[in-house]
């Protein structure tokens, strides 16, 4: 491990960051701590703390940088808390790349933090031993697949037997698994008529398990729409969970592996179903920017991935025509904003114009679609507590705008909402905007 | 210090301990706040409840620790930072809008609740709060009230004290009471008026109601380009001789459009080197009338480029380009000082090329965003608070602003308080006497030596030596925790 101490940016302490990966001081000085972000961060509307806020993680980051403290338990936990919900960039007016800062100060506490034996196992195991590897993880998924199919979970719950298994206080978060995982081996699903652009498919970790019918849905879309699509198979995870928890260097490797697997043939765009893993790709020229075999193919990627909504929105397609009303009532959809793409790839028209495509669909807003609902990947399981609040939070603002359904655009979202409605006794149901305009879709063929 | 102090225990048997804060590296958040000066708080306390308010009161009392009521933390006097290792009592739990009686067009709101958020409450039934500082999605009524906040729109509406009718308040022995009321008349003294800008050194504000009015039939919000910044002064003395009265008149200079052309896109003129942002509002009759005035003005003075927002988004594209352009210095410098001096209107065009020649003499850059309908200047003076050298000279820079303010016949803050910023300067507008008298309205509501000490008078120290030696100890200091 690199202990070289830096000077720091002033004064003549040496900051506190140390190691290869540092956040940048000339990007967290452009914070002039206006408290304009106040109000876009979802730990700060809950906990009303300057410190569960982006100007008081950043006062902190300044703090360390210049010397005047180390980094301690407790400034890690204001650092563990925030989401990267990206809401605060968005937002600021100086500019702020937050989600950059943050991602590189997790980092930095990964290399110089020193944290629990159990939290430090769990990492290790997770981001190290299960993510980076497909099989290992359709294997773990086939096991807990078997489980819920077995009736053993319920008899596990039933019984409360799952408190005695190692991580079983988690085991209330397992999503319910699909019934086919999807499988990246290199199939092409051709479109029927002209093709009007080839791209090549993302599956990822978790969505390809626990939404597999919804990567399928993307095909069939995509194929309706004159694309030919490719879902390469020495595909992997993105990284993006690793990246967002500080694990740079596995995630620098899930990148190369992906960069490998997506640059084998040519196509016009790299598609993405899952938003957080859609900005993880775009922001790949940032994670290999010092790889000099890798900055340049990063930065091909990066420029070449393409959200769904977006790519469908920007494509033009076709316009729906099967309705999703029942005994002549419309659908009524509301849209939550996933954190990574209406705020990481500032995304935020085109799932809204899909919707609003879809006959039958009486689209309304919710109070608050561009605050996080809680998931944020890993965060769910490591801050339970805080996770917990913002889906509730989530749930009411989604029940009172009285929609039947709330559609969104990242499987964690989907998850996490879901689970929140249901501790809710609510019975809204959580959809993929891709799988309801794909139902338009058959429900049109189905009438023919 | 990093043992929990006999206070904090206590406090921790009222308020949960999560918002309870006391390790020093916790404090660290709570040093500054939209201003450039800092100090380490004594502790910080985040209440939910009246009741637990008064309590904390109590506590901090039987202790002999000084409060400093604290909301969003924008201010940019200094007014929510904590001196004498005073309990910082952060108000941003009581954030609910706790009643809105349309009729009589009152609002009664909790101090957290965000100025921007009490609008958009109060929209469904067209109606508005006035006050509209350029922070207002952040800050909240609670510091609005404790600074006597402004805003674009104040110019024809008047000032928060025009708008409050009363407030819930708890006094330092811990009494709560109300001043004033839901009523547009009370009978007796106006305590309520002595309370607002009061800056946090007589109470602590836990509720207010708050005078509502319908919003206006008809906006026209104008734009228009000048070359230089002396024209764009005169085209504003002009437009306040001729008696019109708009909802606002903004300026924006050259540098400062550096900053919000990449970070709201308005689409300025390149070679603008300041930008008028003119809103005339009321009945549609009236607005045509005066739109037309406010063009032919800006005509005469050789307006380089003209137009009017088409639409609400680019009426909002526009207001966000003056209101946030604040924090879009961030991307000219790490630091900015801004001096909220006041002139006569009439003076702007002297004034302004005074304040160009000053950044020119200190070869210190100022970026220049005005209430200049008011007169109301906001020069911020761009720095780098890790060079010494720069802190000074922004210091030097401030003051000589705020006595070319005075010189032709200011004042020294329009509506940010003087808090710890200004505090230095106030022998350059009021006697000795002025000052004494003043400094006897904080016992005579047994407030001394417990709310906010240290703010608004001058120390001694300020008095017979620089007014900002003081500021420049905090900032250069090493603070190491």
């Amino acid at each position: 491990m690199a202990t070289d101490s830096r000077q720091a940016s002033s004064g003549t302490r040496p900051s506190n960051f140390r190691g290869p990966d540092v956040p940048a001081p000339e990007d967290m000085y452009k914070c002039v701590h206006c408290g304009f972000c106040l109000q876009s961060c979802p730990t700060y509307l809950e906990t009303g703390l300057e410190a569960e806020s982006p100007r008081g993680r950043i006062a902190l980051m300044k703090a360390v940088e210049e010397g005047r403290t180390e980094i301690t338990p407790a400034i890690v936990g204001h650092w563990d808390k925030c989401l990267q919900c990206r809401a605060c960039e968005v937002v600021c007016p100086s500019g702020v790349p937050y989600g950059r800062l943050m991602e590189a100060t997790r980092a930095n506490v990964e290399t110089v933090f020193k944290r629990g034996f159990k939290q430090r196992r769990a990492r290790n195991m997770g981001f190290n031993g299960v993510l980076p590897n497909t099989k290992r993880l359709n294997r773990i998924g086939g096991m807990f697949r078997f489980y819920q199919n077995s009736g053993l979970q319920t008899v596990a719950r039933k019984t409360r037997a799952v408190r005695l298994a190692p991580g079983g206080s988690l085991e209330k978060f397992l999503p319910r698994l699909s019934d086919n995982f999807f499988i990246a081996s290199g199939q092409i699903i051709r479109p029927e008529g002209e093709v009007r652009a080839r791209v090549a498919l993302l599956g990822g970790c978790v969505m390809r398990l626990t939404h597999a019918p919804t990567l399928d849905a993307v095909t069939r879309v995509l194929a309706r729409n004159g694309v030919e699509v490719y879902v390469p198979e020495t595909q992997g995870c993105c990284g993006a969970l690793n990246a967002h928890s500080g694990e740079r260097e596995s995630a620098r490797d899930m990148a190369r592996k992906n960069i490998d697997a997506f640059l084998e043939v040519e196509t016009d765009a790299i598609i993405v179903a899952a938003a957080g893993c859609g900005s993880t790709m775009k922001e790949y020229d940032d994670l290999l920017a010092n790889d000099p075999e890798y900055a340049e193919k990063a930065a091909d990627v990066a420029e070449r991935t393409r959200d769904i909504h977006e790519f469908l929105a920007e494509l033009g397609f076709e316009a729906p025509t099967g309705s999703l009303a029942t005994k002549g009532k419309d659908l009524k959809v509301t849209y939550q904003d996933s954190c990574h793409l209406g705020h990481a790839q500032q995304i935020t028209a085109p799932p809204r114009q899909l919707l609003n495509s879809i006959p039958g669909v009486e689209f309304v807003e919710m109070e608050e679609s561009l605050i996080c609902c809680g998931s944020a990947g890993t965060y769910s399981l490591i801050e339970q507590e805080m996770s917990q609040r913002l889906g509730r939070r989530k749930s009411n603002n989604i029940v009172a705008s009285g929609a039947a359904v709330v559609a969104t655009a990242n499987p964690g979202c989907v998850i996490q909402m879901e689970q929140a409605l249901e501790r809710a006794g609510e019975g809204t149901q959580v959809r993929y905007v891709i799988d309801l305009l794909d139902e338009s879709y058959q429900i049109a063929d189905d009438t023919n | 210090m990093s043992e929990k102090s006999a206070l904090v225990h206590d406090l921790e048997q009222v308020v949960e301990p999560t918002h309870v804060v006391w390790r020093p590296e916790d404090l660290l958040v709570y040093e500054y706040d939209g201003s450039i000066d800092r100090n380490n708080p004594g502790a910080v306390v985040v209440p939910s409840s009246v009741e637990q308010i008064s309590e904390i009161i109590k506590i901090a009392r039987k202790h002999n620790a000084p409060v400093v009521p604290r909301g969003a933390g924008t201010g940019l006097s200094g007014g929510a930072i904590s001196m004498e290792g005073a309990v910082v009592l952060a108000l941003t739990r009581l954030n609910k809008v706790l009643e809105i009686d349309k009729e009589n067009r009152v609002a009664i709101v909790e101090p957290g609740v965000v100025n921007l958020e009490l609008g958009q409450a109060v929209a469904p039934y067209g109606l508005q709060y006035v006050p509209d500082p350029s922070s207002q999605s952040a800050c909240t009524i609670g510091g609005n009230v404790g600074e006597n906040a402004g805003g674009p729109h104040c110019l024809a509406y008047g000032v928060t004290t025009n708008h409050v009718l009363g407030m819930e308040v708890v006094l330092a022995d811990g009494t709560v009471t109300w001043l004033g009321g839901d009523a547009r008349e009370v009978p007796g003294y106006d305590l309520r008026g002595v309370f607002i800008g009061s800056e946090g050194t007589l109470a602590v504000v836990t509720k207010v109601a708050v005078r509502l009015v319908p919003q206006p039939e008809a906006i026209r919000t104008m734009v228009a380009a000048f070359s230089s910044v002396e024209a764009a002064s005169e085209t504003v003395a002009d437009i306040v001789a001729s008696g019109v009265i708009p909802g606002a008149v903004e300026m924006i200079d050259r540098l400062c459009i550096e900053a919000v052309e990449p970070a709201f896109h308005p689409g300025y003129p390149e070679d603008a080197q300041a930008i008028l942002l003119v809103e005339v509002d009321g009945l549609r009759e009236t607005v045509a009338e005066q739109a037309e005035l406010v063009e032919e003005l800006c005509r005469k003075h050789g307006t380089t480029d003209w137009r009017t927002a088409e639409d609400e988004e680019e009426r909002e594209t526009l207001w966000a380009s003056r209101k946030k352009a604040l924090g879009a210095l961030g991307r000219l410098a790490p630091n900015y000082y801004l001096i909220d001096g006041v002139i006569p209107p009439t003076r702007l065009p002297e004034t302004m090329s005074k304040i160009n020649a000053l950044s020119d003499e200190l070869e210190i850059p100022i970026a220049n965003v005005l209430h200049a309908g008011d007169g109301n200047l906001h020069p911020c003076i761009l720095f780098d608070s890790r060079q010494p050298e720069q802190v000074e000279k922004a210091l030097i820079a401030g003051g000589r602003i705020l006595e070319m303010c005075v010189e032709v016949g200011g004042a020294l803050s329009g509506e940010h308080g003087i808090g710890l910023e200004k505090q230095g300067y106030l022998p350059l507008v009021f006697t000795d006497e002025d000052l004494e008298a003043m400094a006897r309205l904080k016992p005579a509501f047994g407030a001394a030596g417990m709310f906010n000490p240290g703010k608004i008078f001058p120390t001694d120290e300020q008095r017979e030596g620089i007014p900002h030696a003081a500021i420049m100890q905090r900032l250069t200091s090493d603070m190491v925790i």
